[in-house]
């Protein structure tokens, strides 16, 4: 079995008294696609900013394409790349001025052309020269994935990555990151509340509640498993009971 | 391509968004010159009315004139290098930023960029417009005004990077603080006035900042037309200093700020 792209053993997080992320473990290989899901404050956000190196683990140890992001995350940060619509690119600038710019730091070559490319793959056309800071929130998310494909990572890390975006065009994208992944072969983490776009998606989903791992496996497993129709149910389930973990569950019932 | 040419092209990059930034903003524009220009005109005035009141400052005409060009050099560096920090937070784009491959040494190596340009930009016109209106020109100084400017830069960008590093720690309720900061070491620096003139007590302190010898050096050029090169080997020297405790103190709190989760949460 080749090695796997993402490695994450014993991650913990705590903010003083807070634990945030509690002995996380997964790991995933080349091409697929995890969800990872979680109610708000579930500790998705700090495992991902954990993952891109933004914030330091309290302890354990994470490994990206074979590189501790811990110690080495510079070896792996020009493989890797991810958009959320919570993080802003300068409003001031254009879209293309922006572009432009992450393709010296991801260090692109060929930068006008990917920008051709990415602004007929997202329809940036018809705003690729008005400044980020006057599009709608749809037109800034299909920007901030284009930003996030500009140097075809190997790892994506997307947070929400059709928020805003109205069915036709959230599909449109969702066909456009299947394409991606099997033509670069591509590891994608994503966090969605979409629980359709993560069955869609997913081959793989990680639920999180308290910081905790409370159920994992592929997400048509996980409805099966919890005797459900969706994964919506699945969710619901776990976040409404207090011990949420698939052991807990059956032995209720 | 080599890691050095990845390093210029990421360093190249960050630069150019403020490039962007400045190209597109007339307001952004007219700041560079709008304060330097501004406060030697202001001086330029007081040294004229001085210059019938005072046989000192008459000895060296223009002598509070190119104190302020030069004053400017500092404050220009350092808050060229703040504000380009500090756009980076009001963008909310720290988050991109640190998540790409660019290392901590070439962000910095990139604002340090920016903010020469911009100091260039800002004192070169007030400095053109010094000649014009009052026919006092600081490159009268000839080549010290290189080692001036080349250490008053590096004491601004010093000071730049403990007020960045304080708005990463504290947020944006340190910004403030960040404005206010270059003018706690202006009455100390000897700009205006030789800093024997300062409580004793307050001498030794005087002597500890690096722009306080660039004043004093200039001082003697300008009145006795001496050039000490004590003196800048003191400014070189303490710079050296300021350059190492600063560097340090910025990158020990972007290590707090990596594992207190402050990068996430930077932003209007």
């Amino acid at each position: 079995m080749s090695k796997p792209i993402v490695q994450v053993c014993g991650l913990n997080k705590k903010f003083g008294p807070v634990v945030a992320v509690k002995n996380v473990n997964f790991s995933l290989a080349a091409g697929e696609t995890i969800g990872l899901l979680g109610g708000n404050g579930a500790g998705k956000s700090t495992t991902l900013a954990m993952l891109l190196g933004l914030l330091l683990p309290t302890s354990g140890d994470i490994f990206v394409l074979g590189h501790n992001m811990i110690r080495n995350r510079y070896q792996a940060l020009p493989d890797m790349n991810f958009s959320s619509p919570y993080v802003d690119l300068p409003h001031r600038l254009t879209v293309r001025e922006n572009l432009k710019i992450y393709g010296c730091l991801y260090g692109v070559k060929k930068i006008n052309d990917r920008i051709r490319e990415l602004s007929q793959d997202f329809g940036l056309d018809q705003f690729l020269d008005r400044p980020s800071g006057k599009l709608s929130a749809g037109q800034k998310t299909r920007v901030a994935l284009a930003k996030a494909l500009l140097n075809k990572p190997k790892l994506l890390l997307l947070d929400e990555p059709t928020a805003s975006m109205d069915p036709d065009t959230a599909d449109v994208i969702r066909q456009h990151l299947i394409r991606y992944q099997g033509d670069a072969d591509a590891t994608i983490i994503l966090a969605s509340h979409n629980m359709s776009e993560i069955e869609q998606l997913c081959q793989k989903v990680l639920i999180m509640k308290k910081g905790k791992i409370v159920a994992q496996g592929p997400p048509n497993t996980l409805v099966a498993d919890f005797q459900r129709q969706n994964l919506e149910q699945v969710f619901l389930d776990i976040a409404r009971y207090n011990e949420p973990t698939r052991q807990t569950k059956e032995d209720a019932e | 391509m080599s890691t050095v040419s990845h390093s210029v092209v990421r360093i190249w990059g960050l630069a150019l968004r403020h490039y962007f930034l400045i190209r597109g903003s007339w307001p952004r524009i007219l700041e560079l010159v709008y304060w330097p220009a501004l406060q030697m005109t202001l001086w330029g005035f007081i040294t004229i009315f001085f210059e019938t009141h005072s046989s000192w400052l008459a000895q060296a005409g223009g002598i509070l004139i190119t104190a302020i060009l030069l004053w400017d050099i500092m404050f220009r560096s350092q808050l060229s290098f703040f504000l380009s920090f500090l756009e980076e937070i009001w963008s909310r784009n720290l988050g991109h930023i640190f998540v790409s491959p660019i290392r901590p040494f070439e962000l910095i190596a990139a604002l340090l960029m920016v903010s020469l340009i911009r100091t260039l930009v800002g004192v070169g016109a007030a400095a053109l417009l010094a000649i014009l209106i009052f026919d006092v020109s600081i490159f009268s100084l000839g080549a010290p005004l290189t080692l001036f400017f080349l250490n008053l830069t590096l004491m601004g960008w010093s000071l730049g990077l403990v007020v960045s590093a304080l708005v990463l720690r504290y947020g944006q309720g340190a910004e403030s603080l960040g404005w206010a900061a270059i003018f706690l070491v202006q009455p100390i620096s000897g700009v205006f006035y030789p800093i024997n003139i300062l409580p004793e007590w307050l001498q030794p302190i005087a002597l500890i900042i690096p722009a306080s010898h660039i004043f004093e050096g200039l001082r003697l050029i300008l009145i006795h037309q001496t050039f000490r090169i004590d003196l800048l080997v003191n400014a070189f020297s303490l710079n050296l200093v300021f350059v190492l405790l600063s560097l340090t103190t910025f990158f020990v709190i972007l290590r707090y700020a990596r594992i207190h989760g402050q990068l996430l949460q930077m932003g209007e």
